[in-house]
């Protein structure tokens, strides 16, 4: 850190406090490996989620009503009598679709490029823990206008606890603070709303430590060996950066303006009835392939713990994943397997999507079935006994100025 | 790189397409052309001004439509004075007065729209047993938006032979086919100021075209912005691409 300043004022703050110097380090002159490609956007852009989603969601709150006989109409209020209220709103709601698809990509480029493994075994821990805490602040948030799928949606994912033996009906109670989903759940699931975004740029925070401490992982999925691999993220990733972000904003306002509605569900336009079931109860698009996965076992215990295992066996993956190569451009087989596993994925997502009924349920338990089988035998078994992987670049400046 | 790139693309176009649910027993409906379609679209004020006519003629015998007030309805064209002779035709119940009493007056521009009853088991007690929903959203809060609700007031038939329809009327765009509501659309059930005859058609149209606008008030204003927020974007967007482009030109 060999931060100097002329401005007398800099060096007064640098001396007492390094914050000029770490924030130089980290964001100016930190070296990032020079062949990465668009995928590695994707990051940066799921932080621009969520500080949209946290701006947004701040000046919601301040006109949202937390009550069971308000809450629908205030959000109405919101779209029809507060100045712009439709626009924010509209924001929030399609942004949280668009964190998810730029965090589903960030994951399977880590995938891909095998981003988990020795040393970011932590950084991609981190970032399932992120994502875990985005899936229980996006049910909450759609929970809070109380429309019917709101209602509907937190009796059936809250239930779910219910399988848990023994304790599972206390602890359903405890989560309502009831005995139904009721003005109690609203009113919490109100506060974790907003608390659990600042839990997640807590971790957030965490993952860019270990992302600093490790540096980017790269297409060729070699390590940096000195400054002929690099570029300083000032001006080279920032403008690159920037770039995504208007691409990704022009994908979200063709939603925002002329589909906003879209990706949401018509029932929830419908105020929360609890004596009136919806025909079919669907989450929103991002939880399809888990909740496919939930629905697949034909036990509901064993449903939960489906699902819940789904996350928790990404927790492991850098201990399941054995091959010594992190990017599937140099491995063969495995490369042939992602896409597998991506379009089983998107399979489970449709089947999420679709009645309970006649072939998608086979279809889903088969599906669901090579999602663990993908991880529990393809990577740690199958693969290291067929697998012959191509040679790796000496360097990652050679292999850039081969092509 | 650009297979890949090519494939996550397809992969997050396909997590789109997903939202598109089991309808299980839906029925195809007949798309309509609206005004209000397209990237430019805006609402026919005419239209809506008709469809306002037989909503407060037909539709508002039976449904509340509570989350829209009658100076709202200056999106429809009508100037002040009209607006509250149109408010003026209700009364609606205020107070407590100085004397602590209830009391009523007529309806002003910033009311609500009148209910006909006074709460939902009193309006399913005289229709069938079963609530007429409130029309605030019905264009949103329906698969297929307008186009269901025009076909449903078109969609009235004879039962075929095998369909046992009790008290319930048969309609071919109605999910489960029995409805609580009975055709409520005869033809000149209306007479238009404009003199355009009062189809089933035009009366089904209009009145859609005027629920969406109830729906969904701030359409045109999103369109306009989107169309300018765009332009903004494709605009920045070209700067930073060139900008990354100077950038990187000089590593190898």
């Amino acid at each position: 850190m060999s931060f100097k300043s002329n401005n007398k004022v800099v060096q007064w703050v640098e001396d007492r406090l390094p914050i000029i110097s770490v924030m130089h380090h980290s964001i100016y002159e930190y070296p990032m490996p020079k062949n990465l490609n668009y995928l590695w956007n994707f990051g940066s852009l799921a932080g621009f989620a969520l500080v949209t989603m946290i701006v947004t969601g701040i000046i919601l709150a301040m006109q949202y009503t937390a009550h069971v006989d308000l809450a629908f109409n205030s959000v109405e209020r919101i779209m029809r009598d507060v100045n712009n209220g439709w626009l924010i709103r509209y924001i929030h709601m399609n942004m949280a679709s668009f964190f998810f698809i730029a965090v589903y990509i960030h994951m399977f480029r880590g995938l891909y490029y095998g981003s988990y493994k020795a040393p970011r075994e932590l950084l991609w821990q981190l970032g399932v823990v992120i994502f875990l805490l985005m899936m229980a602040t996006a049910f909450m948030g759609y929970v809070l206008p109380w429309g019917q799928m709101s209602f509907w949606g937190a009796t059936v994912i809250t239930n779910l606890f219910s399988a848990i033996p023994i304790v599972g009906e206390n602890i359903v109670t405890w989560l309502w603070g009831g005995f139904s989903v009721d003005n109690p759940t609203l009113n919490r699931f109100f506060a974790l709303h907003y608390l659990l975004p600042f839990i997640i740029v807590a971790v957030v925070m965490l993952h860019l430590i270990a992302l600093h401490t490790v540096s980017s992982n790269n297409p060729l999925g070699i390590d940096m060996k000195g400054p002929q691999d690099s570029l300083p993220m000032q001006p080279y990733y920032t403008i690159k950066d920037l770039f995504g972000v208007g691409v990704f904003l022009l994908a979200f306002s063709v939603f925002l303006f002329w589909a906003p509605n879209y990706m949401g569900h018509p029932d929830n336009y419908i105020p929360a009835n609890p004596l009136s079931t919806p025909a079919h109860i669907v989450p929103e698009w991002y939880f399809l392939p888990f909740y496919a996965i939930l629905r697949a076992i034909p036990d509901k215990l064993g449903g939960v713990l489906a699902m819940f295992g789904a996350i928790a066996v990404l927790f492991i993956l850098p201990w399941l994943d054995r091959s010594p190569i992190r990017s599937c451009k140099f491995r063969p087989v495995a490369r042939i397997f992602f896409w597998v596993f991506l379009l089983n994925g998107l399979a489970l997502g449709y089947l999420g999507g679709q009645p309970a009924e006649g072939w998608y349920v086979i279809a889903s338990r088969v599906a669901t079935a090579y999602y663990f089988f993908h991880f529990l035998v393809m990577m740690p078994v199958i693969l290291p006994m067929i697998e012959r992987p191509r040679e790796l670049p000496s360097s990652i400046h050679e292999a850039v100025m081969k092509s | 790189m650009k297979k890949i790139l090519s494939g996550f693309f397809a992969v997050s176009l396909g997590c789109l397409s997903l939202p598109v649910f089991a309808a299980g027993d839906a029925v195809e409906l007949p798309e309509q052309e609206w005004s209000f379609d397209g990237v430019f679209g805006t609402y026919d004020k005419a239209s809506m001004q008709r469809g306002y006519q037989v909503y407060k003629n037909v539709c508002a015998n039976c449904h509340s439509m509570d989350l829209v007030s009658f100076r709202n309805l200056v999106d429809l064209g009508y100037n002040e004075d009209e607006i509250k002779a149109f408010a003026a035709e209700y009364t609606v119940e205020d107070g407590p007065n100085d004397e602590g009493e209830m009391f009523e007056r007529a309806a002003l521009p910033s009311d609500r729209f009148v209910a006909p009853y006074p709460n939902e088991k009193a309006a399913a007690a005289v229709n069938n047993g079963k609530a007429p929903p409130d029309l605030s959203l019905m264009a949103k809060a329906r698969v297929g938006g307008p186009d269901y609700i025009y076909a449903l007031l078109t969609g009235y038939e004879d039962a075929p032979a095998d369909v046992e329809v009790g008290n319930l009327t048969y309609n071919k765009y109605f999910p489960g086919h029995l409805i609580s509501m009975s055709a409520p659309l005869f033809g000149d059930d209306v007479e238009y100021g404009d003199g355009t005859e009062a189809t089933v058609e035009q009366m089904a149209t209009d009145v859609s075209h005027f629920l969406m606008w109830a729906a969904e008030p701030k359409l045109e204003a999103r369109k306009q912005t989107g169309v300018k927020v765009m332009i903004f974007l494709i605009i920045f967007t070209l700067i930073m691409y060139a900008a990354k482009r100077k950038a990187f030109a000089k590593v190898h």
